[in-house]
């Protein structure tokens, strides 16, 4: 029976009646009295000298407040980067400089030159093209594999190359691994690009500066995945504030993705240039400049080698991948290539040997770092769409394959330094055959070719990494932050409590999941609890949600603190009931003494914690209000199988997606409901990035995808209604939950299957397709079956 | 800068605009209605779809100044008169079709003028409706599966959530 309340019902989302009415609190929505408007003057050139910046005659336009430009931050500090990557000799990365507003040169299209402050967003624009920029071009930086090869145009002079680092990992297999390939029975290799992408969440990002002159407080108000990130980051790295001085805002935001992590110049500028101008300062993004300052994802280009015995069993593997870095260090970039996907490579299979070598490059391009899934879409990318080569060179099923290969003894220490907990990869295959009728496949495909499209079924297996952790160990790694996460747990004296959390909701539905558990923990209505985060000011330091975390790690220590408040609670009402607290129970929002007919409310408890009269107030200090910070002792390990159906047109290349199976092991799940709504959208973003977006740029770095005109969203007919189970449950056993993290396994085990089922469609149609680059869109496709 | 006056959510509503500025603009920055979003500038995203005399219109492809005079209709005149959610806005609760909410004007409001031209409509007919609509959490199928439901048709045998 489904349940109605608490861990494990489908409990509908209390934000939702604010965002259905029109009643959100966005930050676009947030004006300030006095407000400015800045408008950045962006570069259109990639890469190039500034030879000088003449803002006069802007400078007299009307409503100009004041002009900046990068002379004004030649006193501030940089865009910091929080993860310092060492390269296979040992050294530190290349780490070059990063100017809140470009000084010296421009090393992006988009990069900004200039800000302009005035009354109206309409006269910012207007005398932003009143600046006279006049700069030298330089040859773009844009080929990876050329930026490697030639150091003698390199997108940061000080540095010695366009390489960021040569990563080797783990390098004291690699001669061992290289052995295993030169005894392999079967080697096959697969080269493959996994395209650019755009998070493009739809709300656009938004920074309100504001400065109190009689406190020297500063406000930022920001579309933020983790606001404590924001602050420490800009406060302590970029403009020197303390962090009591500094208080960050991220209401409402609407989407992220992974784009919204990052710390980016539009905030640090809004910040002190409202102190320099005097009056608060707002920015809001354009869809055509979000494409051009937005962190991009993915950009990837790998071969991939994968070594077979006699008999099939995976005895090594070997990648070697360049990864587009752009043209700065974003702020987790470093770590996405290597730590995010280095350490998945053994995907759900007991390949004994792995080495993986990734060089990351610097380019005239947006920088780019963590999209949904970072790192772990690349390694399931290539790791699927090599054994399912390998199957069809060997002639064997592609499922068989996979199967032969599974990991089924857990724990189990990856040769990538990794160890998963728990998992159960054949039940996950089961379910999936079962679900997605794989024996009805081939009545499917005749029925398919007598309307005279070929049918083709890909599937794939996943595993990804969430909550990275522990602090101490991502410490070692490069980390410049921990991974922790908070809660304080405030309950009211009439029995009503707030969760301060340090996790931020940007679509996940924190609001309504965080209270079910609690509920379920105390035993009180869900409508008692209130869930606070996004705002520094009231929530205890924490590092936000990305990386399927927010349950798994914020979650926790939600627990941690109730736990404490109820131990609390406990002894107050043995005090009162006169009984030892070891003999108390709480159920159903009772205490009662054990074996007898002596109990409490819960009311009764709170309230004698705010009014202590009949209290231990020798022993027990009044109130009821606990913090707890928690620092996982591993990753959790999500994992499942995918498949999927497709039919190509022989005529046009056009690949309709017909049917979509997810089968997820989660662990644990407090809302069925938004974990199958997060699979959801992750499969539809999978599939985008199978089928339809591609972020482009040209040989001049211009970038030719820069509004929905060009870029290729995923449209509601693109994509069908999508089959998810997640009845597969190995729960953590390192959580008190057993949760594992669900935000980011749809985009990660989505892309493979896509293309596999392709290939597997042309194949049957007898041509000679192996492989076909991402997205395949109609005109690769059709390509590709020309031969 | 002109007047214009206009019928929001059956209230008078006037101000002084510039000749460029859009329907969207003034609704959020005039009207402080800020329940119309602005996810594009390119009128492909759809999250700023009201109803201008009767017709599902994107905001920004609208001035201001052409409005005046016009009945519109935004999310925030959506609910029931006693404040609860509409059938539409119910269904969309019910069946988790949203997640950050950004899109979520738009679509209800796109979801009202397909609802009205075609009472029942299939789901090849939601999704084509939708075009003009984009969303990035829900991968649409929650969407799609709520508008059906607030047609009054039997959803229960697509794929539950």
């Amino acid at each position: 029976m489904p349940k109605d309340s608490g861990i494990g019902a489908s409990s509908k989302r209390r934000e939702d009646v604010r965002f259905l009415t029109g009643a959100g609190n966005y930050t676009d929505d947030i004006n300030i009295h006095g407000q400015a408007h800045v408008f950045f003057l962006r570069s259109d050139i990639a890469h190039g000298t500034i030879s000088s910046v003449d803002t006069s005659a802007a400078e007299a336009m009307p409503g100009v407040v004041k002009i900046f430009t990068g002379a004004d931050f030649e006193a501030v500090g940089g865009m910091p980067c929080g993860w310092q990557v060492t390269d296979k000799h040992g050294q530190p990365m290349q780490e070059p400089k990063h100017p809140v507003l470009a000084h010296g040169k421009v090393r992006h299209v988009g990069e900004p030159i200039a800000a302009v402050v005035a009354d109206t967003l309409e006269q910012a624009r207007d005398a932003a093209e009143a600046i006279d920029v006049d700069i030298a071009e330089l040859p773009a930086v844009v080929d990876m594999k050329a930026a490697v090869a030639n150091s003698d145009n390199k997108v940061h002079d000080d540095l010695t190359s366009n390489l960021c680092y040569d990563w080797g990992f783990v390098e004291e297999n690699k001669a061992a691994t290289d052995e295993a390939f030169s005894n392999a029975a079967h080697v096959t290799t697969l080269e493959l690009v996994n395209n650019r992408l755009v998070a493009n969440p739809m709300e656009p990002r938004v920074a309100v500066g504001d400065y109190a002159r009689g406190t020297g407080d500063h406000t930022l108000y920001t579309t933020s995945q983790n606001p404590h990130v924001i602050r420490l980051l800009m406060g302590a790295f970029v403009l020197g504030i303390p962090e009591h001085k500094l208080r960050v805002v991220a209401p409402d935001v609407g989407g992220g993705f992974g784009t919204k992590i990052f710390h980016y110049q539009e905030e640090a500028f809004c910040t002190f240039a409202a102190k320099a101008c005097g009056r608060p300062v707002k920015w809001t993004s354009s869809r055509s400049e979000a494409f051009m300052s937005d962190a991009h994802g993915r950009d990837h280009v790998t071969k991939i080698e994968l070594a077979l015995d006699g008999d099939n069993n995976f005895t090594a593997l070997r990648t070697e991948t360049f990864a587009n870095m752009g043209a700065y260090l974003s702020t987790f970039a470093p770590s996405v290539p290597t730590w995010l996907h280095g350490t998945l490579m053994a995907g759900n299979y007991k390949t004994p040997l792995i080495y993986v070598n990734v060089k990351a490059v610097f380019t005239n391009t947006v920088p780019v770092d963590a999209y949904r899934g970072a790192g772990r879409p690349e390694a399931t990318f290539q790791l699927e769409r090599v054994i399912d080569k390998a199957a069809r060179e060997l002639g064997v099923d592609p499922i068989a394959l996979r199967r032969q290969n599974f990991v089924t003894e857990f724990p189990y220490a990856t040769p990538v330094a990794v160890e998963y907990d728990t998992g159960d990869y054949v039940a996950t295959m089961d379910k999936l055959e079962a679900m997605a009728d794989l024996s009805g496949f081939e009545a499917r495909r005749k029925a398919s070719e007598a309307k005279g499209k070929l049918r083709g079924l890909g599937v794939n297996c996943y595993i990804e990494a969430c909550g990275i952790a522990p602090s101490n160990l991502v410490g070692q790694l490069g980390a410049r932050a921990g991974l922790y996460e908070s809660a304080t747990v405030r309950v009211n004296a009439t029995g009503g409590l707030v969760v301060m959390t340090g996790s931020h909701s940007h679509g996940q539905g924190h609001e309504t999941a965080f209270p079910q558990v609690i509920a379920d923990m105390i035993g009180i209505d869900e409508s008692m609890i209130e869930v606070v985060h996004g705002d520094t000011a009231n929530t205890p330091m924490g590092m936000g949600t990305y990386g399927s975390r927010s349950l798994a790690v914020g979650g926790s220590a939600m627990v941690r603190a109730t736990e404490k408040i109820i131990a609390k609670a406990k002894k107050i009402a043995g005090h009162i009931l006169e009984a030892s607290d070891a003999d108390i129970e709480l159920k159903d929002g009772t205490f009662s003494v054990a074996g007898t007919d002596k109990s409490l409310a819960w009311g009764d408890v709170t309230l004698a914690a705010y009014v202590p009269h009949n209290y231990p107030l020798e022993d027990l200090e009044p109130g009821l209000e606990e913090t707890a910070f928690y620092d996982p002792s591993n990753f959790t390990y999500p994992a499942g199988a995918y498949a999927c159906e497709v039919e190509v047109d022989p005529d046009t290349g056009k690949v309709t997606i017909e049917a979509f199976t997810a089968v997820d092991d989660f662990g644990n799940v407090v809302n069925p409901m938004i974990v199958t709504g997060q699979v959801h959208g992750g499969l539809a973003q999978g599939i985008g990035q199978a089928l339809l977006e591609n972020c482009a740029y040209d040989e001049n770095g211009q970038l030719l995808s820069a509004s929905y005109m060009d870029y290729a969203m995923p449209r509601a007919d693109d994509v069908p209604f999508y089959q998810v189970d997640h009845s597969c449950q190995t729960p953590c056993t390192h959580n008190p939950l057993g949760v594992k993290g669900c935000g980011e396994a749809g985009a990660i085990g989505s892309p493979p299957s896509v293309v596999n089922a392709v290939v597997d469609a042309l194949q049957s149609a007898g041509k000679n397709v192996t492989h076909i680059d991402m997205p395949l869109s109609p005109a690769r496709v059709w390509a590709a079956m020309q031969g | 800068m002109a007047q214009v006056s206009m019928t929001v959510n059956g209230k008078a509503a006037s101000g002084e605009v510039e000749g460029r500025t859009l329907l969207s603009a003034f609704l959020r920055d005039t009207l402080q209605l800020t329940g119309t979003h602005i996810g594009c500038d390119t009128s492909q995203c759809g999250a700023c779809v009201v109803h201008v005399n009767g017709e599902a219109v994107k905001a920004c492809t609208m001035l201001a100044a052409e409005a005046d005079g016009a009945e519109v209709a935004t999310i925030e005149g959506q609910a029931n008169a006693d404040g609860s959610l509409n059938v539409i806005q119910q269904a969309f609760q019910d069946h988790h079709g949203l997640q950050c909410g950004f899109c979520t004007p738009g679509m209800v409001m796109s979801a009202a003028a397909l609802l009205k031209e075609n009472p029942t409509p299939t789901e090849d007919e939601v999704r084509a409706y939708l075009e003009g609509n984009i969303c990035r959490c829900t991968g649409y199928h929650n969407i799609v599966k709520a508008i059906m439901a607030a047609s009054g048709q039997d959803v229960s045998s697509i794929a539950a959530e």
